[in-house]
């Protein structure tokens, strides 16, 4: 177990070194000044070389990968040319907003569609398997943005139990920031349970029709015991598949809900700095995002061999 | 008393009737062998007794168990009586366990289940059962997973599991079909052993007759979901009277009319081989353990050299794992050796290159052992069997090879008509021909058969072995037969080789091979295999001394009248 996670960690080292060095190879091929951007059109030559010397612009690209590489490990990111302010700040002010949002909604699908789907497979192809397989039909066809312009009218507008959107920072107390979070949780969290019912559901399906269940009813457990004690671990691997990918998108892919709710997010601020050509702030949120995903199909390798004996042994 | 009698048991699944008026019973420390071909009911009969019933499964009648009825009975006291007083071992060992469980987990689950024990003294326990099936816990900790346990360990796992809170009957379904046949041979000394020490009933439910005249007291002949007929296995088998029982006891033994005289290779020492194979040897590389250790590679054939000669059936017997495939498709050209040469009508399959090469292809063919995994499901049976026709593009054209298709189809016993069909459309058996008329389509001089009646029931068996006894007849082919079953291959081979981890260790015109074995490992295999005649001599004498002379008639179709 400990040589297959020590393998899979090198493996993890490995495609971040690739990914920065893609990231930094695009931008650097892509067309457009940032110097010359920030001083605008009427900038004078030598003005805008001095800011390339003050930007470190003149160094050759090697020198400027490595001196990148060095930041990234020191936490050092650079400062943003449009705010001015060090892209480490504005990154770990954005990540306090999204990374509990995406956690929060990630929990509450785990949540939402685990019963949901144990209710489902027991009960396969009565009324409450086919109900639930309609219900997580509309969940994934209904987009997420309508079903948070819905749920802003009923529980802001109408019911005034949340506020409909802006997030007020955690200096404000705890209790406000998270009620901030919940409708735009819910509303990321709906699609995705969806999703993760439907896939645990015709996992635990399947297993459900394996020897081995037949094997434990033969040693007199309840169907019920079977399921739980036999069915569940079995049917988690392609459901932790589907989380991994879940989580990776919740950090990336929330620029629509955070525009509905207006809330000073990751997307956000990805979104405003490939507009304004902020490429220092563009390049720093594209590491981290491929980061995350490297790193949260790292747990997810991991968790895989926890489950599953027969893969510890690659 | 009995300890369980089945009675009248009729049984619909989805209001198809599946059970007939089954009746039996068995007493304590009796073992009942019910026999039948696939789809007989023989294991949905076991599945009704412990009430497993696939959905949608109806069953009326009587299954008496300790003065109770188990159709009547509730969920929850179903729950109490499996695993605790009925116990079950199933067919497929490699699928039973949880593969994510520790087998110390597993074996223990029962006893904590029913017993409420400790689960440290049921660890214990289980230890001892281990010890008991002869896995001992020195050996084979109870923290391993099944995937590192082989098939047979697999399957003393299983009975462990289903002995573990001593059971009063065991109910075996197949438990000895998936394993090798001295895995199988120990396998049924193990569950003999046990049986007789607990006096436990047994219901043993196979498809080999000689494995239930080996291990049944008593025996029960199933046939489309009925009974056609049971009594004492010595005196039963002695004097069959139903026609369907009499033709299976027939296929168990059958033997292919031989009308061309075997073509040994010490008599025909100047004949020109087809095939030729000197010190091939085929190497697997095996993962790194250490990071500084390459592993030593695992050599799957070892130094082996035979000779194929024209309309010679040679046969290949041994074990799983023991290389016969490998050595298969080393011939077929499809495995590269890493030693040793292999020639094919005067050709190495591996240095020949375009036309040179698809003639040895055209010459060798192959037939496996599964007739579903080897069709494309979706194509016609016409492109499955053109198939190989593509060896030969260019050089015949369409209506020539629609005249070789339906050739080939009626060669192998089908209509020409047969070609627009799709493969779901057609039996086991009827697959298997197909699948030969696909090996025949380029007028091959040497079939390769790996396991090609293997996955067949034994009337089925019968039949495709007398096709590939015709074929050799009418077309001239030789053979190369890989079985692991040795009386198929007796039935149709003329020499045969013994492989063993990768060697040859034997080699010989058949018979004398397995009537007069040399090798240490070859009497092992005869002696493992199960054989009919011997099994049901040594029933009869022992039913004799016994007084147990209960003719067949009288024992047929009594159901719950008294039987002595």
């Amino acid at each position: 177990m400990l040589a297959y996670v020590l393998k899979r960690a090198l493996s993890l080292i490995a495609t971040l070194v690739v990914a920065t060095a893609v990231v930094f190879i695009v931008l650097e091929v892509l067309p457009g000044d940032p110097a010359a951007l920030m001083l605008g059109v009427e900038a004078r030559e030598d003005t805008i070389a001095a800011l390339h010397r003050q930007l470190g612009l003149d160094q050759p690209a090697p020198m400027r990968y490595a001196a990148w590489l060095a930041g990234l490990v020191t936490g050092d990111l650079g400062t943003s040319y449009t705010y001015s302010v060090p892209v480490s700040e504005l990154v770990s002010e954005r990540l306090a907003v999204t990374l509990p949002l995406a956690l929060m909604a990630l929990a509450l699908s785990v949540v939402i569609a685990f019963p949901v789907a144990v209710i489902a497979a027991r009960n396969r192809g009565r009324a409450p398997d086919t109900s639930i397989m309609a219900l997580t039909q509309l969940g994934i066809a209904v987009p997420n943005f309508w079903f948070a312009i819905l749920l802003v009218y009923v529980f802001a507008v109408a019911l005034r139990l949340v506020p409909s959107g802006g997030f007020p920072g955690w200096s404000e107390g705890v209790g406000a920031a998270f009620q901030a979070l919940t409708l735009p949780a819910v509303a990321l969290a709906l699609p995705q349970a969806s999703i993760l019912a439907r896939v645990l559901r015709s996992a635990l399906v399947d297993t459900l029709h394996e020897d081995y269940i037949r094997t434990a009813r033969a040693k007199g457990l309840t169907r019920h015991a079977a399921l739980w004690r036999h069915a569940v671990r079995n049917a988690l691997i392609p459901v932790l598949t589907i989380l991994g990918l879940q989580f990776s998108f919740l950090i990336a892919g929330t620029i629509i809900i955070e525009n509905v709710f207006y809330l000073p997010g990751i997307g956000r601020l990805v979104f405003q700095a490939i507009t304004q050509r902020d490429l220092i702030v563009v390049k720093s949120v594209v590491v981290l995002l491929v980061a995350t995903v490297v790193i949260v199909t790292f747990f997810v390798d991991i968790a895989y061999a926890a489950v599953d004996p027969r893969l510890r042994r690659r | 008393m009995p300890l369980i009698a089945v009675n009248r048991l009729n049984l619909s699944i989805h209001d198809k009737p599946i059970l007939r008026d089954v009746s039996f019973k068995i007493a304590r420390g009796e073992t009942l062998g019910l026999v039948g071909e696939s789809g007989s009911g023989k294991s949905i009969t076991a599945l009704a007794m412990m009430q497993l019933l696939p959905h949608g499964g109806k069953a009326e009648g009587e299954i008496r168990f300790r003065k109770k009825n188990i159709l009547q009975m509730p969920e929850s006291e179903l729950c109490r009586m499996r695993g605790r007083r009925i116990g079950m071992v199933f067919q497929e060992p490699m699928t039973a366990l949880n593969p994510v469980k520790t087998i110390g987990a597993q074996i223990s689950e029962s006893l904590t289940w029913h017993f409420g024990v400790s689960k440290r003294e049921a660890r214990e326990r289980a230890a001892d059962l281990m010890d008991r099936v002869g896995l001992p816990a020195s050996r084979f900790p109870l923290e391993r997973f099944p995937h590192q346990l082989s098939g047979g360990q697999r399957q003393r796992v299983v009975i462990a599991m289903a002995i573990a809170c001593k059971p009063k009957l065991l109910i075996a379904d197949e438990p000895t079909t998936a394993l090798d046949v001295t895995i199988q041979a120990q396998i049924l000394a193990l569950i003999k052993e046990i049986v007789k020490k607990d006096d436990m009933g047994l219901l043993l439910i196979s498809h080999d007759l000689a494995v239930v005249a080996d291990m049944a007291d008593r025996v029960a002949i199933m046939k489309d979901g009925e009974i056609v007929e049971t009594g004492p296995t010595g005196s039963l088998f002695a004097n069959l009277t139903h026609p369907y029982s009499q033709s299976l006891f027939e296929a168990s033994n059958h033997v292919p009319q031989k009308r061309v005289r075997p073509v040994l290779s010490i008599a025909r020492r100047r004949t020109e081989p087809l095939v030729k194979v000197e010190g091939l040897v085929r190497n697997y590389a095996l993962p790194r353990r250490s990071l500084f250790r390459k592993q030593p590679p695992f050599t799957a054939v070892d130094r082996v050299s035979f000779k194929i000669l024209p309309g010679q059936s040679l046969g290949l017997v041994g074990e799983s794992g023991c290389g016969k495939s490998t050595l298969a498709r080393a011939i077929l050209g499809l495995e590269e050796p890493n030693g040793g040469s292999i020639s094919v009508l005067g050709r190495d399959p591996f240095s020949a290159r375009g036309k040179e090469r698809e003639a040895v292809h055209r010459s060798v063919q192959v037939v496996f052992q599964d007739p579903y995994g080897s069709f494309n499901p979706r194509h016609r049976i016409e492109r499955i069997v053109a198939e190989p026709l593509f060896l030969l593009r260019g050089e015949i054209d369409e209506g020539e090879k629609r005249r070789r298709v339906e050739e080939a189809l009626l060669n192998v016993g089908l209509s020409a008509a047969d070609k627009e069909k799709y493969p779901h459309e057609f039996s086991g058996g009827q697959r298997q021909r197909i699948a030969i008329a696909r090996a025949l389509v380029t007028k091959p001089k040497l079939i390769v058969a790996d396991e090609p009646v293997s996955a067949l029931d034994v009337s089925i068996r019968a039949q495709i072995l007398d096709l590939f006894a015709d074929l050799r007849d009418k077309l001239g082919l030789a053979y190369l037969f890989i079985s692991h079953d040795l009386s198929v291959v007796r039935a149709i081979t003329d020499e045969v080789m013994v492989m063993n981890a990768g060697k040859i260790v034997e080699h010989g015109p058949t018979a004398l091979v397995f009537d007069h074995p040399r090798h240490p490992y070859t009497r092992l295999l005869v002696s493992a295999a199960p054989d009919l005649k011997t099994a049901i001599r040594r029933r009869a004498k022992w039913e004799k001394k016994a007084g147990v002379a209960v003719t067949a008639k009288r024992d047929r179709m009594t159901p719950g009248k008294g039987e002595t």
